[in-house]
């Protein structure tokens, strides 16, 4: 009979094979020298690499989708901060019910958010563009702003602000001197962490997306075309490193705000 | 006047002061969108006009029609299977990383266990379809090994593709609250359980199991609510018969140009999900109140 | 008479309906060194925080130097505080740390300079000035944060139990350190302690609080050889209390029937909260001996050893009277030729009537 120990060493193999699967194909058919996506394997190539370069329609929609998650990254940011500090420093009526409603799309089905908001932009009379997608991505990546936000707050000792307050600073400045260099870290993490979810959003962009297409909406298009696909997996490969790195600065800000509020680190990411 | 200048410099002004930027936008981009959709159900459309009169026949169609009921059906027993199979493959995954993970090896293993989730979406599901394709790496894998002579061809374009496809997508989201969950067990209970004489599989049943509940519940809840609204994993994996309620709130909202039914379908599958995630948690409730 | 320079009159502070604090009256005067002293939770933190202005009260008001300060935010009075946690900037080194509020004051660079590095050199941390503030030890933090207030040469310093993060050893210097300090600079320094012995050592007066009220203010020595009440007594330092009875009150002598000891003719200033309501009669532990051979007192009183306990210079005695269940503590200084009384053994109890005090 098998021990524990060996059942979780078989389950997290098996597990972590699964997970990875498709991660590990990705590279493998973008440097795979053949037209089509499958096995078995014909050789080495960077070609689809080259590819991309030279696909003007591509460089559009990654322009728009730069534009997008930039422009969300610092929204959603900016209400994460506010939305944080006041959860964290202020006892207010109705917090919970508030927090409660504003996190609310991290759960809700991505769809109802796109419906729901089409609804009101054709109802109002607007044209869909990049702004509306905009708008949706704001919507899902404050949450997730906040989430880490409210931790990088919560670490502020709030004697530190009343310690500047008493030394003779103004409440702004003491903001500006004191609150926002020690949860710097924090918003670096969450402005990574909204620039990635929002440049890899499919389901709202593809409901808002007027004439303009964002990436993800560019390789949606794509996939019904066979002999696109190894230049999209190339793609996929950028945007796969693109993403972790990003996501390996944004935990290594994190890791520093922890350093430097003096806790210890208690591990965990997100 | 006095006790409202008092109030203005008090904590709760400040607060409600500081939060309504975020909330104001909230406000506006999703309750009143969500009210405008429900009346939209209550509405018709007529090519591209809208008739405000209240009608209920919106959802006399949604809930009657036997394709809508069909897929209605489909998509949440699909979501059903997509959240048990997530959650069976996470609590494993997390135990393992709460009771066997050095506590300084935690954050790596989490990190590991996110990583995939950060390819691209579309990709990922596509990459799906070729792994497990005719001639994917499936098939490919278990020709070459001979255990198969033909390819298999129930493994893709099918519920189980969709199942399978979105339990990888939805996994990592399942396994942090679990992981989470399972940290704060205080580990001197499982001690005293042990001290008690309970065997080592009851002890899981009776202690560990009960107090790590809370955040099984959050799991099945994270991944069984948007679950429902995926219309992508469907249309890439799941041929005629793997499409679910989203692709026909899809396709009402965009090529039938009938946005009214879209509405009260979608507000119908909202409602459903929503009354069975309740279901769900009062059933837990009993289940840990009972264990206790 | 000189003006105190905080003042309190009525105070309230209460949060929800719960009253942190309640009708405080305190004068505290120009230069002196003053402590608050009480149990956890009896207000403390919430009265030093009303000074300095984070806490707005309920009623009453508050003087700093003659000028109320209703409406005066803490940036903008003449007080600075020494918190708990040191609240060091931990982004800052040690020199931007102390810099801080005089930045805030928009001072000439070279002043800044000149002063920040008297500061540092004040508090003993010459050469820490590029120091980063969390490569410090808790007495270096310490330190920073006195230098950073009293470089800002406050009115007030207000000092939230700053000795309390610190080990045994480093507190007792740093109490020696603190003093100095407040000679050298001449400033008013508010101490908030739940350490009777740190209050005592350190302090020019104490007041002692129970429940968000005041009990008593005084010196050291009017504290200890005075308290007010029993509690105040039990409070600082130890006291045995036997039951009292008043009897009568003539002109300046107070007659009482004390348990184990009988009735006694006492000094009406031996009531020192006042006679009314005095139901005990308090003892502290040193004012009573155990004699030996042929000593004599004052007043003598037969009793039994109940407990001993042993500390080398001192030997602390539980003994029981006549008449009185509970035990009473006596401590004797182990001096040559006594001998360390044995549990059971009689002892003969030495005592004055002018050793006690009718306490509410
Ligand atoms: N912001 C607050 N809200 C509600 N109650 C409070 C608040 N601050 C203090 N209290 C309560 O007021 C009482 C006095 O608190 P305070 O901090 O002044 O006590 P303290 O004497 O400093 O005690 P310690 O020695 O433990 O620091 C306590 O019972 C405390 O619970
Ligand atoms: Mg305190």
């Amino acid at each position: 009979m098998l021990g524990r120990g060996h059942f979780f060493k078989w389950y997290m193999g098996i597990f972590l094979v699964f997970l990875y699967a498709p991660a590990i194909l990705l590279p493998v058919f973008a440097f795979n020298d053949s037209s089509v996506v499958s096995f078995p394997l014909k050789g080495f190539t960077t070609k689809w690499f080259a590819v991309l370069q030279t696909t003007d329609s591509l460089h559009v929609a990654v322009r728009n989708s730069l534009m997008i998650a930039v422009t969300t990254a610092i929204f959603s940011t900016l209400f994460g901060v506010l939305a944080a500090r006041a959860s964290t420093r202020f006892s207010f009526p109705g917090r919970r019910s508030i927090m409660g409603f504003i996190m609310l799309p991290m759960v809700l089905p991505e769809i109802i958010i796109g419906v729901s908001l089409l609804v009101v932009i054709i109802q109002m009379g607007f044209e869909l563009s990049l702004w509306s997608i905009i708008l949706g991505h704001i919507l899902i990546c404050t949450p997730f702003c906040i989430a880490i936000l409210s931790s990088a707050f919560m670490n502020l000792d709030q004697s530190l602000e009343e310690a500047s307050f008493d030394l003779g600073q103004t409440r702004w400045n003491t903001f500006w001197l004191v609150i926002l260099p020690l949860v710097m870290p924090g918003i670096v993490a969450s402005l990574l962490i909204a620039f990635t979810i929002s440049l890899d959003e499919f389901i709202i962009a593809f409901f808002l997306a007027g004439t303009e297409p964002t990436l993800p909406v560019y390789i949606w298009g794509q996939l019904r075309f066979p002999q696109k696909l190894p230049s999209l997996m190339a793609l996929g490969t950028i945007l796969l490193v693109l993403s972790i790195s990003l996501l390996l600065i944004a935990d290594y800000f994190r890791r520093r705000g922890v350093r430097k509020t003096g806790i210890e680190n208690s591990g965990g990411f997100l | 006047m006095t006790w409202f200048q008092k109030w203005r410099r008090g904590e709760g002004a400040q607060g409600l002061f500081l939060i309504s930027p975020t909330l104001a936008f909230t406000l506006l981009l999703l309750a009143v969108p969500l009210v405008l959709v429900v009346a939209l159900s209550f509405w018709t459309q007529d090519y591209l006009t809208l008739h405000r009169t209240f009608t209920m026949d919106n959802y006399k169609t949604a809930w009657s029609e036997p394709m809508y009921q069909y897929l209605m059906g489909r998509s949440l027993k699909i979501s059903m299977m997509v959240t048990a199979m997530t959650v069976l493959l996470a609590y494993p995954v997390a135990y393992f990383i709460s009771f066997y993970v050095p506590p300084k090896r935690k954050a790596m293993w989490i990190f590991l266990i996110t990583i995939p989730f950060w390819t691209s979406y579309l990709m990922r599901i596509f990459l799906w379809k070729v792994i497990l394709g005719y001639n994917g790496v499936v098939n490919g894998s278990l020709m070459g090994l001979g255990l198969i002579e033909e390819p298999l061809s129930f493994i893709l374009y099918n519920q189980n593709a969709v199942v399978l496809t979105l339990a990888h997508a939805w996994v990592p989201f399942a396994i942090l609250p679990i992981f989470v969950a399972l940290e704060r067990v205080d580990r001197s209970l499982i001690e005293a359980a042990e001290d008690l004489g309970d065997s080592k599989l009851r002890r899981f049943f009776r202690v560990t199991l009960p107090l790590s509940m809370p955040g099984v519940i959050a799991a099945t809840i994270i991944v069984f609510i948007p679950t429902i609204g995926d219309y992508v994993t469907p249309r890439l994996v799941g041929g005629p018969n793997g499409l679910m309620i989203a692709n026909m709130i899809e396709l009402q909202f965009k090529k039938a140009n009938n946005a009214p039914l879209g509405a009260a379908l979608a507000i119908s599958a909202m409602a459903i999900v929503t009354c069975v995630a309740l279901i769900f948690i009062w059933m837990n409730k009993k289940y840990i109140r009972g264990a206790k | 008479m000189t003006q105190p320079i905080i003042q309190l009159k009525g105070f309230d502070k209460f949060f929800g309906d719960f009253a942190a604090l309640s009708q405080v009256d305190l004068d505290i005067k120009t230069g002196e060194f003053f402590s608050l002293l009480g149990p956890s939770g009896c207000g403390k933190t919430t009265l030093l925080r009303s000074i300095a202005g984070f806490e707005t009260p309920s009623a009453g008001s508050l003087y700093i130097d003659g000028k109320t300060m209703e409406g005066v935010p803490a940036n903008k009075r003449p007080t600075n505080m020494v918190f708990q946690s040191y609240a060091i900037f931990p982004h800052m080194s040690v020199a931007e740390n102390v810099a801080y509020g005089l930045k805030a004051r928009r001072l000439p660079k070279a002043e800044i300079t000149t002063r920040v590095a008297e500061a540092i050199a004040m508090v003993g941390l010459e050469g820490f000035g590029g120091r980063a503030s969390h490569a410090l030890s808790g007495g270096q933090r310490q330190r920073v944060a006195l230098a950073r207030a009293l470089v800002l040469k406050p009115r007030v310093l207000l000092l939230d139990e700053p000795l309390s993060a610190l080990d045994k050893k480093l507190r007792e210097q740093m109490q020696s350190e603190l003093r100095r300090l407040q000679r050298a600079v001449g400033i008013t320094f508010v101490l908030v302690t739940h350490d009777q012995e740190e209050a005592l050592t350190m302090s020019d007066r104490i007041a002692v609080m129970f429940d968000g009220k005041i009990a008593q203010v005084a010196t050291p020595q009017a504290l200890y050889g005075q308290p007010c009440s029993r509690r105040v007594a039990n409070f600082i330092g130890m006291m045995n209390f036997l039951d009292a009875k008043i009897l009568s009150t003539s002109g300046d002598t107070v007659e009482v029937d004390v348990q184990s000891l009988g009735k006694l003719s006492l000094s009406l200033s031996q009531a020192t909260g006042g006679i009314e309501g005095c139901n005990s009669a308090g003892v502290r532990p040193e004012m009573l001996t155990i004699l030996t051979g042929s000593q004599t007192a004052e007043r003598e009183i037969e009793a039994v050893v109940s407990e001993v306990f042993y500390y080398g210079d001192m030997t602390y005695y539980d003994v029981r009277l006549p008449f009185k269940e509970e035990p009473i503590t006596i401590t004797m200084r182990n001096t040559a030729g006594r001998t360390v009384l044995a549990v059971g053994e009689n002892a003969r109890v030495g005592w004055s009537a002018s050793s006690l005090l009718l306490l509410r």
